[in-house]
């Protein structure tokens, strides 16, 4: 009823931003209570094993327990977040945090603890959003607002599957927005704080290393030296306060190895939509032509659908991957753009070069899961409303991106959910994106308007050439789009009906393919974009 | 993801929504439907009414159970009882159109889930599949007829050069459409208020655009879906009525509507036209008197009376009929002599307010889902009477409150309420200083009171139990409390209606919306 009280309020200054914020805020959140009961995936199972195991055990067992199969491998800060939230949770319904009773327990009170946790932890997405927004005009405040705060992403991912992703990326985006205002050492340390909490975030570290190291500590030596103490003291401590107890206690390689199971194999049990479905499917292409010219190939023993695997090799043609080579290829793909934060690092680009760096990751990385795609969407709202090439490009993305990760939600009961949030999503950035791009001339109100828009546009022509008519995103964008519609409609409908239960792997794995290419374009925009930039 | 809606004066400065607007009413419209929508789906994943509770489950059951009877039985043994249709185990008690709906229903359901809809096995039948494709059928109903239905209103209401704010357009539409006590009571509890409400926002459309034929067809399909619609044929009669009268050859214009009612009657109770007897089958299962006057706890008159006066027990069932038939009418008459002396559009909407507002309080055997009726032309209304509606959908969300807490919707009902709230505030919101009779009658301090009380009913309802002498204390107080404003809201709406007669009283009206 806190809502309601809130809203009168709101009669009185309807127009301050800070209102409007929390009014997206709010409707978002009236959605997300409503999808309580909706499905929710083992996920939802581990956070509640990780509440029991935090509040029940001492800290030295945390990172041995394995009481469920489920156990902990996130960094220290994440530990430390379940046990503040096991405390309430115990208050609620001591069975929540029982480590051996709890198992399994799924109780309306514990669906509903842990849902909640989640909107209130979303919290920080809608401060760090808002953070970032505060200067700039007001339609493009609320554009982006409506971009990120009502991703259907998150909305699938956090509220649905279940995950605290919009807590982790808000204080990505904190910590962003401390750096486009220039205060490096903030923004470092609250980068260094999200690496306690979830260390795949650490893709973007080498971006973040040359561009404080750039823009913070470059400048004379005394300085330079001093300032390079300050950042390495404040993120030296960051990293103390968390990995410091586990150190004392000589834990430190379990929790390592906790943290980067590289037993888990290349692929994901459904493959994200990135590089590696090409070298797979090149692979399996290759295997095929060879033996049909005669040459004796040998079928791989493990198989890419099955999820975990072992140690031998699931190629039968190309060579092995190994975690090292995917760390050189995410290193090598990131090049390009650590030359340009080195050479000209400026505040205005940090938000692109760290959606790069995650891009990068996705791509090339090692067990990928689909849902890392949020870590560079999310990012890229942020300067989607830009230019009319970056609104193209993000349009395309945030609808592929979407679309790749429905199969997390595989039952009947969310597929109608699934389908109206993208929907939705597509058709608010579309009038969006158009009003912010055709829609302002003919009304030309507010004269400042104009003005900004002038110096939005690096080439005029874009602006000029399409006027009134609505936002394109131009043939090849709209067919593959309307591939899109295919592979769901073949996916759900025609395969069944054609193929009925054979290849029943076939439809996630055409999903993956076929957003593969729209991952492939966007990293490639991107990459353009970046060496272009100025 | 809400899109929610977009409000705002685009003359003026800064404002939120000018890009949802700028694409024209069918974007917007499809903007907030695909929203609407999807409440609607989420609201769906909740329990519906009488969900694993045999042996008479609820609504959902009785509506599944209609599925079963329609696609088993020859359509002459839907209302009549057999051995293999047991009519006191949720008998048909609707007219044919909701049998016809149930018939098309079943097909889906048999097509996908043979066991759900299967004779006699089917009885109580939940399962995942089964209550998903329930949910569908109401989904796919309100977005077949009852979406389609607000769009035609909108675009004729909008279509008056006066009333051309897009930004109210766009307001309103998210109002009609995300009406939470409609969504919870279709897509929660369990029924299908969108299709009987739909068809009557189609007949206020046609008659808003001058097709009185159309309209009537549409009415009376709609009195066909739900007898309950019946609570708003004195609006409709008194001003289809006064405007025949205005005719030049008013008893041909008459003669011309009353052919089409009956016409339109007699197409979908045809396969029972062919004996009296079957026609009173069916007429009987209809009017349920054996009931009582009213049920459980509903705000009207008689349920809020009978706290100091016991009417079942003073009255029998007929002085009972007698004296409520009496009363409706009574109430109602002021509305529709206003009609039939000057029939407006405005007029209308008020008299389809009033009149349904004189059947929730005074008629026989009313529900508390009932005050989805009144509500609708409220909600028609919300553009003129924002805080009107705002108070009185507050009220009607309260008054089904004890319903909704029996069903285990408590989480949807307090969610649909913020959302209610939010829209209603959407930012960048054009808040004309509306002069409205609330506030000159009831003076703020009183209304913060009121609001106070309505906050704490909802947490002593949820958190304590009553004494046990009076077991259903905080029901009766619930009721009292939504029965008193129920009446200021149609006392407020009748002097409102009257005042349209004052030609200088309608200038300012012009005035205010120019």
């Amino acid at each position: 009823m806190g809502k309601e009280k809130l809203s009168f309020k709101a009669v009185h200054n309807s127009h301050s931003p800070k209102i409007t914020v929390w009014w997206f805020f709010l409707v978002a959140t009236c959605i997300k209570i409503l999808l309580f009961p909706s499905y929710r995936s083992t996920d939802f199972e581990v956070h509640r094993n990780w509440l029991a195991l935090t509040y029940s055990l001492p800290l030295y067992q945390w990172y041995f327990d394995e009481t469920s199969p489920w156990t902990l491998d996130y960094p220290p800060f994440f530990a430390y977040f379940e046990r503040f939230l096991s405390s309430f949770a115990h208050l609620i319904d001591p069975q929540i945090v029982h480590l051996q009773e709890g198992l399994n327990y799924s109780s309306n009170k514990v669906v509903y603890f842990q849902r909640v946790t989640v909107i209130l932890s979303d919290l920080s997405l809608l401060y760090g959003v808002y953070r970032l927004t505060q200067n700039l005009d007001s339609r493009k405040q609320k554009l982006i607002w409506s971009l990120v705060i009502w991703s259907p992403m998150l909305f699938i991912v956090d509220h649905v599957h279940f995950q605290y992703n919009g807590f982790l990326i808000g204080i990505l985006l904190i910590s962003l927005s401390y750096l486009e205002e220039g205060r490096d050492l903030l923004g470092g340390f609250v980068f260094a704080v999200l690496l306690c909490f979830k260390h795949l975030f650490a893709v973007a570290a080498p971006v973040y290393f040359v561009y404080l190291l750039r823009h913070y500590c470059w400048g004379g030596i005394v300085r330079g030296f001093n300032r390079l103490l300050i950042m390495g003291g404040v993120v030296t401590a960051v990293f103390a306060s968390a990995f410091g107890p586990f150190f004392h206690l000589g834990q430190i390689q379990q929790v390592i190895q906790r943290l980067f199971p590289f037993g888990r194999g290349l692929c994901h049990a459904y493959w994200a939509p990135n590089f590696w479905v090409f070298y797979i499917m090149s692979d399996k292409g290759l295997a095929f032509i060879f033996r049909k010219l005669g040459f004796n190939v040998q079928t791989p023993t493990a198989s890419f659908t099955a999820g975990l695997v072992g140690d031998s090799s699931p190629f039968s043609v190309l060579p092995k991957i190994t975690p090292f080579v995917t760390f050189i290829m995410v290193i090598l793909a990131l090049s390009p753009c650590l030359f340009k934060v080195w050479k000209n690092p400026q505040p205005q680009m940090i938000s692109r070069w760290i959606a790069y760096a995650y891009t990068c990751g996705f791509l090339f990385g090692w067990h990928v899961h689909e849902k890392a795609s949020l870590h560079f969407v999310i990012p890229l709202a942020i300067v989607a409303a830009q230019t009319l090439e970056d609104a193209r490009h993000y349009f395309l993305l945030s609808i592929v991106s979407c679309y790749s990760i429905f199969p997390l939600l595989f039952e009947t009961q969310e597929y109608p959910i699934k389908i109206l949030l993208l929907l939705l999503h597509s058709i608010l950035m579309w009038s969006g994106f158009s009003a912010q791009f055709y829609g302002g001339a003919e009304t030309a109100r507010v004269p400042t308007n104009s003005k900004k828009k002038a110096d939005q546009f690096g080439s005029e022509d874009n602006s000029g050439a399409a006027t009134k008519k609505g936002f394109v995103i131009g043939w090849i964008g709209g067919i593959y789009l309307i591939g899109l519609v295919v592979v769901e409609i073949w996916g759900q409908i025609l395969h069944p009906l054609v193929l009925g239960d054979k290849f029943a792997f076939a439809p996630l794995m055409l999903i993956s393919i076929y957003c593969a290419f729209g991952m492939m374009y966007s990293w490639i925009w991107q990459l353009i974009s970046i060496v272009k930039s100025v | 993801m809400g899109k929610g809606k977009k409000e705002k004066d685009t003359t003026t400065n800064d404002d939120c929504w000018w890009w949802l607007l700028q694409k024209g009413t069918t974007a917007v419209f499809v903007t907030v439907g695909l929203f609407a929508l999807l409440v609607r789906v989420a609201v769906s994943l909740h329990p519906y009414s009488g969900a694993g509770s045999p042996p008479k489950f609820g609504d959902y059951e009785a509506q599944r159970h209609w599925m079963e009877i329609t696609i088993n039985l020859p359509i002459k043994e839907w209302y009549r009882n057999s051995s293999s249709n047991d009519l006191s185990y949720w008998g048909l008690d609707y007219p044919p159109l909701t049998a016809y709906q149930s018939f098309v229903h079943g097909l889906f359901l048999r097509f996908f889930h043979p066991n759900s809809v299967a004779l006699f096995a089917s009885r109580g039948h939940e399962s995942y599949l089964g209550k998903l494709l329930m949910r569908w059928t109401v989904l796919s109903s309100d977005a077949l007829i009852f979406f389609p239905a607000v769009l035609y209103f909108i675009i004729v209401h909008y279509n008056q050069p006066s009333r051309s704010r897009k930004s109210e357009l766009a307001w309103h539409i998210a109002v009609l459409l995300l009406s939470p006590c409609l969504i919870l009571i279709d897509h929660g509890h369990f029924q299908f208020n969108c299709i009987s409400l739909g068809f009557t926002i189609g007949a206020v459309a046609a008659i808003l655009s001058g097709k009185d034929l159309a309209a009537s067809v549409l009415y009376c399909l709609a009195l066909n879906h739900k007898q309950m619609s019946a609570y708003f044929a004195p609006a409709f009669f008194s001003h289809l009525l006064g405007k025949c009268l205005r005719c030049k050859h008013p008893i041909l214009e008459v003669l011309k509507l009353g052919l089409l009612v009956l016409g339109t009657f007699a197409a979908v109770w045809w396969p029972y036209l062919y004996s009296t007897q079957s026609i009173l089958e069916v007429l009987s299962r209809l009017a349920p008197f054996e009931r009582g006057i009213f049920e459980d706890y509903v705000a009207n008159f008689w349920c809020a009376s009978s706290v100091l006066i016991k009417w079942k027990r003073l009255f029998t069932t007929e002085s009972l009929k007698l004296l409520s038939f009496t009363a409706t009418v009574i109430t109602c008459l002021p509305s529709m002599v206003q009609q039939i002396k000057s029939p407006s559009s405005r007029g209308f909407l008020y008299g389809l307010l009033n009149s349904s507002f004189s059947f929730y309080l005074f008629s026989f055997q009313v529900h508390e889902k009932s005050i989805l009726l009144p509500l609708l032309p409220a909600s028609l209304l919300a553009v003129e009477e924002p805080f009107m509606f705002r108070w009185f959908t507050q009220f009607a969300m309260l008054s089904m409150f004890p319903l909704i807490c029996r069903d285990g919707l408590v989480v949807p009902y307090l969610a649909l309420l913020a959302l209610f709230v939010l829209i209603l505030n959407a930012p960048g919101q054009h808040r004309a200083t509306e002069s409205n009779y609330f506030h000159k009658y009831l003076g703020s301090a009183t209304m913060f009171l009121i609001l106070c009380c309505y906050f704490v009913l909802h947490i002593v309802y949820l958190t304590m139990h009553p004494p046990e002498k009076y077991p259903f204390l905080f029901e009766a107080i619930i009721m009292n409390l939504c029965f008193s404003q129920f009446v200021l809201v149609t006392l407020g709406c009748n002097i409102k209606q009257w005042l349209l007669n004052k030609p200088a009283n309608l200038e300012e009206i012009e005035k205010k919306h120019i």
